[in-house]
């Protein structure tokens, strides 16, 4: 009994900071403009099955992406297991979810056995980053600080997968020292097991005790970890990828304002009548973290910073300053630090920095050519481009500013309708003298 | 061998005939104004007419579709534009539009719609392909020697459009040696000129996008680079042009290859 209350209120501790956090990042989206209409459902299911549970964009390169779907597919699977853990925890009972047999034992056996390809592939991960340098892993965002991060929920995932694996191996000698059933199966423990720890029977039950409390509180605070680290990925990465963008990538978002501003160009007597209801003139394009749209938000929190996008950016790679990673970071980081304000202090308040200029600089938004290369590299279907082009609409409609050639270039289309500087008239010089062979 | 003159059709003749063309060949500003991109539209023109393909162009009609305007962040320009176009094409009676530009095939395809122009839009690199494999256009395989061509796909092709397979099926029927650089379909390297960059300088760097994409084409000793699109070629020209290889690489574009093979 007093196990359970203790775990009722260790729960309910970690429920409720997790409760605070989530409250906090869903007012910062309350901050945030529309995007588009969540519809498309069935599609939207065929999305996350191909690209969050088939992984097939983190197929692309095929190695170190095969070591990341292995620990996905064991986070789903060992998941059920932490799910069971609770129901234990909260009800006094020991392996409850047994009542399901032979699904129990699959679901189990997959468990156990991804317990250790997890921890492997993390391992893995971790030399990676400690001992080699992947040149995607630096960059100029790429601080001290993302290191850590990584480095710690690296860890944090490889203790987890110690404790299970030590979690269950305890089970089954404990179990065996009884001569009580082993409910479920374990491939890996059971090998593991046979008292190796060399621990008396009459201890047996200290020791998988402790490493239940140990793996159930590493979890606790890990959800409690992700959502002020980079790892927030774990969890925003399949609600991101269920609210990906449907079009093709070739397709910018319209802008109604701007379409509205036409037509009256078109048609002057229609402008009292638009006038009126437009009660308030909405900036043209992003400048700060409030011009963005919630998908932007929830792409910058799904982003965990694998530079996948970056490594195959033309304008990076030949060493220019655009980092489309970078981009998603100081979205997340400028969220972070004018969030609160704005939520305190109203729309008006001002700490004279900026998402652009402050964060980005215009350098970076004019190296883009939007080849889309970044987005279609994304594991998680983050869109770059767009936002890359909503900043560059705010410097050009409303600073009037931009790179001289393309001042040119926009000056061309308005007087002679090309970008370079024809004649209209001299549209159809191509066409004069050509002959075809023919037999 | 004999040679014919063919009268390019405008599309405002036509109309004062009472005829009605089942094509708008879409010229774009390269293809009008670029003189290398000029001989591109001529070949695609003659293929035209040598398939006999109901087609018109705008001529002195033509403008902008405002893509340049509208990757640079010119949104008010570039539906300006599109506007105009559409009211253009509305007045036609246009459904089915062919493009030889890529970034003119995206935007009327992915972005017009939103402003309420909807209408078939067909790559010419698409239409090509269907030709071939639906027998209408023959292309004999030797009749360009089988020479080494590379692919370099364009973004708007691509990626943007998911167009992989046909220019490839094509340059299949071209030669016997189609060579892959290491990028290409959804990982290939863009040419550089895209999202407004043909019309201004590189930001500073340490190598211009161009150079990387023609460095990685040349490693396949390919002795020609396959082109689709009017800033690619550009691209890849310099490229070509900077690396003092104009002897042994040639930068030409589907449609040039198959008129070059058809003897057109």
């Amino acid at each position: 009994m007093t196990k359970q209350i203790v775990f009722a209120l260790t729960l309910l501790i970690t429920l409720g900071i997790f409760g605070c956090t989530a409250k906090r990042i869903i007012r910062f989206f309350m901050l945030t403009k529309p995007a588009f209409p969540v519809k498309d459902f069935s599609k939207r299911l065929v999305v996350v099955f191909t690209v969050a549970i088939g992984q097939t964009k983190i197929f692309r390169r095929p190695v170190i992406g095969l070591f990341h779907a292995l620990v996905f597919w064991g986070f789903c699977v060992i998941l059920f297991g932490s799910v069971e853990m609770v129901v234990d925890g909260l009800f006094g009972f020991n392996r409850s979810l047994k009542i399901l047999g032979t699904v129990y034992n699959v679901i189990v056996a997959s468990g156990d056995i991804f317990a250790l390809i997890v921890g492997l592939s993390i391992l893995i991960f971790l030399c990676r980053r400690l001992f080699f340098h992947i040149q995607r892993f630096s960059g100029i965002e790429m601080k001290h600080i993302s290191h850590y991060d990584a480095n710690i929920a690296l860890t944090l995932i490889f203790l987890l997968m110690v404790s299970l694996q030590a979690m269950n191996i305890s089970y089954v000698d404990l179990q065996t020292a009884n001569h009580l059933t082993v409910s479920g199966i374990y491939p890996v423990s059971s090998v593991l097991s046979g008292n190796f720890l060399g621990f008396p029977s009459e201890q047996l039950n200290i020791l998988y005790e402790t490493f239940w409390w140990t793996h159930i509180l590493l979890i606790f605070l890990f959800v409690n970890i992700l959502p002020y680290s980079k790892h927030f990925h774990v969890f925003m990465s399949v609600p991101n990828v269920f609210l990906s963008r449907l079009e093709p990538l070739g397709k910018l978002p319209n802008m109604e304002s701007v379409t509205k501003e036409v037509k009256l160009m078109i048609n002057p007597d229609a402008a009292f009548q638009v006038l009126s209801a437009d009660a308030e003139v909405a900036r043209f394009g992003v400048k700060d973290v409030d011009d963005i749209s919630w998908k932007n938000y929830f792409d910058s929190l799904s982003c965990t910073e694998c530079g996948r996008c970056t490594s195959v950016c033309p304008a990076n790679i030949t060493g220019k300053l655009l980092s489309p990673r970078k981009i998603m970071m100081d979205v997340r980081a400028r969220m972070k630090e004018k969030g609160p304000f704005l939520l305190k202090n109203g729309k008006s308040f001002n700490d004279s920095k900026s998402l652009l200029r402050t964060y980005i600089s215009e350098e970076e938004l004019w190296a883009c050519t939007t080849c889309n290369a970044c987005a279609i590299e994304c594991p998680i279907n983050i869109n770059h481009p767009t936002l890359i082009v909503d900043m560059r609409r705010y410097l050009v409609m409303e600073e009037g500013s931009a790179p001289g050639g393309l001042k040119t270039a926009f000056a061309n289309i308005e007087n002679n309708g090309a970008p370079w500087q024809f004649s209209p008239e001299d549209r159809l010089l191509w066409a004069k003298d050509i002959t075809l062979k023919t037999k | 061998m004999e040679t014919q003159k063919i009268n390019i059709p405008v599309i405002a003749d036509l109309f004062a005939r009472n005829e009605k063309p089942e094509y708008l060949f879409w010229v774009g500003c390269a293809g009008a104004f670029d003189d290398r991109y000029k001989k591109v539209t001529i070949a695609f023109t003659k293929i035209l007419s040598y398939l006999n393909i109901s087609y018109a162009v705008l001529g002195k009609e033509e403008t902008c579709t405002g893509d340049p305007a509208r990757r640079a962040g010119n949104e008010m320009l570039y539906q300006m534009q599109a506007m105009q176009n559409i009211e253009r094409f509305s007045s036609y009676e246009i459904k089915k539009i062919i493009t030889i530009c890529p970034h003119c095939y995206n935007i009327f395809k992915n972005d017009y719609p939103d402003l309420g122009g909807n209408y078939e839009v067909f790559s010419y690199i698409e239409l090509l392909d269907q030709w071939i494999n639906g027998g209408i256009l023959l292309i004999k395989k030797d009749a360009l020697n089988n020479p080494l061509i590379t692919f370099h796909d364009p973004c708007y092709l691509g990626r943007a459009n998911g167009i992989y397979k046909e220019p490839r099926n094509i340059l299949g029927h071209l030669t016997g040696n189609v060579v892959e650089m290491k990028r290409h379909k959804s990982f290939a390297l863009c040419c550089g000129g895209g999202g407004g960059q043909m019309f201004k300088e590189a930001e500073k760097g340490k190598k211009e996008v161009y150079m990387e994409r023609t460095e990685e084409a040349i490693t396949t000793n390919a002795s020609v680079i396959a082109t689709a699109c009017p800033f690619c070629m550009n691209m890849l020209t310099d490229g070509i042009k900077y690396k003092n290889k104009e002897a042994e690489i040639k930068n030409l574009d589907i449609a040039e290859l198959i008129t070059q093979s058809l003897g057109l």
